[in-house]
């Protein structure tokens, strides 16, 4: 029952006005970014981290929580109400989402979303709070080579499981490792890759290749597409539910909560997976398998609850471990490294105040966002109104300050553009960009533990694969590389072709709804 | 001679429908309907529907004037596109909705009506709604 006097003393912590501020704050902007698309929670949260340098960091994770949350919440009503994914989680969303509104029940659906979200969130949350400890309790005891071993894993996960193929995952986590490379080594104090300049010796700062590869590619890419025929209003009128919708949603939003959480929890989860999973279990278990394809309310209320509980998932090994599963994740832990906090089992016991606080605005973020997305989602709908050149004329003004703001270096300012333009080849060449900003931002971190090691165990290899944590990691990553073999092999496998056309938020995933 | 009008799909754009209906009627004249929807934003309030479209172009016939339904679906900017197909098609006159706007949203989105009312090189007819 410890956990649960830490999460009170937590809400205590998170029931005073600027921290509610700083949330109503976050889960605003994290609704209005999540309602557009091609501009997500990851990308908003890089934005922001430059500014958030100067906040207590509590108050600016209370923040960055809430535009996670809040992304997961303003995703599903593009889904719905244009059929354009505003967030990759809620591609599957609009296979029925749209359908519904199409058939003038917009206002069910967004129903169904929005009480969704907020049961599995609230579920998830709670989950959180109770399995996260558990975790801290067992990764105290990890050392060195089982810390690399499950960041191999992330890497290979993130890289292989998501994504339009294995190839163009790992090409990316290779260029985000390579650029995590530049500066110099720690351990020999040689300079790698930063061919005598000066600027580069302390290697890119993570602002900058965030912003560059969020915000300045997406830019770009959009620039080079910006003709695209505008649609008509779609008349949403107030959200609510009849009896009947309620008695269809409710299985499910559990069963979508059961999904989602465990994927988002392990590493290279995503919540791709679990909602489409969601979306297919409900087909099948669904007493009307007739209506799906025609907008079935079943295949709303799972998806979406299904990516709020992976959300929260996502948390724990953030948390505990200090992996990111998902590029908002990967900045927020760029962030607590910026505020001078080591992410990592230790988090926990050297900042409590901080994580059950943060836990706890979770609760009140999602309150915040039921009632804030229900009752105005047709204010929401109108931010799709605004002419993107406003929009991304602000995104790229707010990307220059932010890796200006970093050194006051006008080289990092060159240094965006270059990024900006890889960020751009990264979406013209469909390569996802999950992997990248894990690279880069867990690769440095998986030396340091790899390297750690190697010199504990005088330089031996198989220092390396010490405990039977590295062995199940290293067991699992051999299984997902050998897997498209034996697919092939049995002759099955390869046939589950997801839409979608990667795992980073802020992937293009406008044009492919799968069919 | 021809008479062009800018329609959008609010009690205005219907109003001024009316208004070039009833000017093409005593004049014996055709009527070119223009709906615009800007290609930079995601959604168009002021784009006409297919359906809305169609049933312009079912109360046109019905009228018994001349007429031609016309989508605009490039550019960002109306009162850009609405001059330049005065210039292209000459028609006698052109015919818009109007109404308040207030000083702020003015300064910051501009004005479409202003501009054709100044910038227009035929007569234009600036109808209110009732």
């Amino acid at each position: 029952m410890d956990n649960f006097a830490n999460l009170i003393d937590g809400f205590g912590h998170v029931l005073t006005p600027m921290n509610l501020l700083f949330a109503l704050i976050g889960v605003t902007i994290g609704t209005a970014v999540g309602v557009l698309p091609g501009i997500g929670p990851a990308m908003t949260v890089a934005l922001l981290l430059p500014v958030t340098y100067g906040l207590e960091p509590t108050q600016a994770l209370i923040m960055f929580a809430g535009i996670f949350y809040g992304g997961m919440y303003g995703g599903s009503t593009t889904s719905i109400l244009l059929n354009t994914p505003g967030e990759s989680s809620s591609v599957v969303t609009a296979i029925e989402g749209n359908k519904m509104a199409k058939a003038g029940r917009a206002a069910q659906a967004l129903a169904t979303a929005a009480i969704g979200s907020f049961v599995a969130g609230t579920i998830g949350t709670l989950l959180l709070a109770l399995v996260m400890p558990q975790v801290v309790k067992f990764a105290v005891s990890l050392g060195a080579p089982e810390y690399f071993a499950i960041m191999l894993l992330a890497f290979a996960g993130a890289s292989a499981v998501l994504g339009s193929s294995r190839i163009r995952g790992f090409a990316a986590l290779l260029i985000g490792l390579a650029i995590g490379l530049i500066g110099i080594d720690k351990v020999t104090g040689q300079q790698r890759m930063t061919f005598g300049t000066a600027q580069l010796a302390d290697g890119i700062d993570v602002v900058v290749v965030a912003v560059g590869i969020f915000a300045v590619g997406e830019a770009l890419w959009v620039a080079a597409h910006l003709r695209r025929k505008a649609a008509g209003v779609i008349p949403v009128g107030r959200p609510w539910m009849g009896r009947d919708d309620w008695g269809r949603s409710w299985k499910p939003w559990l069963r979508g909560t059961a999904f989602g959480f465990p994927f988002g929890a392990l590493p290279a989860g995503g919540a791709e997976i679990p909602t489409f999973l969601s979306y297919m279990t409900e087909r099948k278990l669904s007493k009307r398998p007739e209506e799906f394809g025609k907008g079935a309310i079943e295949g709303v209320a799972g998806p979406e609850a299904a990516n709020n509980a992976s959300a929260a998932g996502t948390l724990v090994p953030m948390l505990a471990l200090g992996l990111p599963t998902n590029a908002t994740a990967a900045i927020m832990l760029a962030a607590l490294q910026g505020w001078g906090l080591e992410p990592g089992p230790l988090l926990m016991e050297k900042q409590p105040v901080l994580v059950w606080t943060l836990i706890a605005s979770l609760f009140v973020g999602n309150t915040m966002l039921l009632l804030l997305n229900l009752p105005l989602a047709p204010a929401w709908a109108k931010l799709l109104q605004i002419p993107r050149p406003y929009l991304y004329a602000g995104i790229l003004f707010f990307a220059s300050m932010g890796a200006y703001a970093v050194n006051a270096q006008p080289f990092d300012l060159l240094l965006l553009l270059a990024l900006g333009m890889v960020g751009f080849a990264l979406r013209r060449f469909g390569l996802p960009v999950l992997p990248l900003i894990i690279g880069v931002i867990l690769g440095p971190l998986a030396e340091l533990q790899g390297r750690r090691s190697l010199q504990l165990s005088g330089g031996d290899l198989s220092g390396l694969v010490g405990g039977p944590v590295a062995w199940v990691c290293f067991a699992i990553i051999a299984l997902v590389l050998i897997w498209p073999l034996v697919g092939k092999l049995t002759g099955r496998g390869r046939g589950r072709g997801r839409g979608g056309d990667g795992p980073g938020a802020d992937a293009p995933a406008t044009k492919e709804v799968m069919a | 001679m021809t008479i062009l009008v800018g329609y959008i799909p609010t009690s205005q754009g219907e109003a001024a429908l009316a208004a070039a209906i009833a000017e093409a009627k005593a004049h014996d004249e055709s009527v070119l309907v223009i709906n615009m929807s800007r290609d930079d934003k995601l959604v168009d309030a002021h784009r006409a529907e297919g359906s809305d479209l169609d049933r312009l172009d079912a109360d046109l016939a019905e009228s018994g004037v001349t007429h031609e339904v016309r989508r605009i679906e490039h550019g960002t900017d109306p009162a850009d596109q609405l001059l330049e197909l005065v210039d292209r098609e000459q028609p006698r006159m052109l015919v818009i909705g109007i109404r308040h706007r207030s000083a702020v949203g003015k300064l910051l989105l501009g004005s479409t009506a202003q501009r054709l009312l100044l910038d227009a090189t035929c007569p234009v007819l600036a109808v209110k709604a009732d």
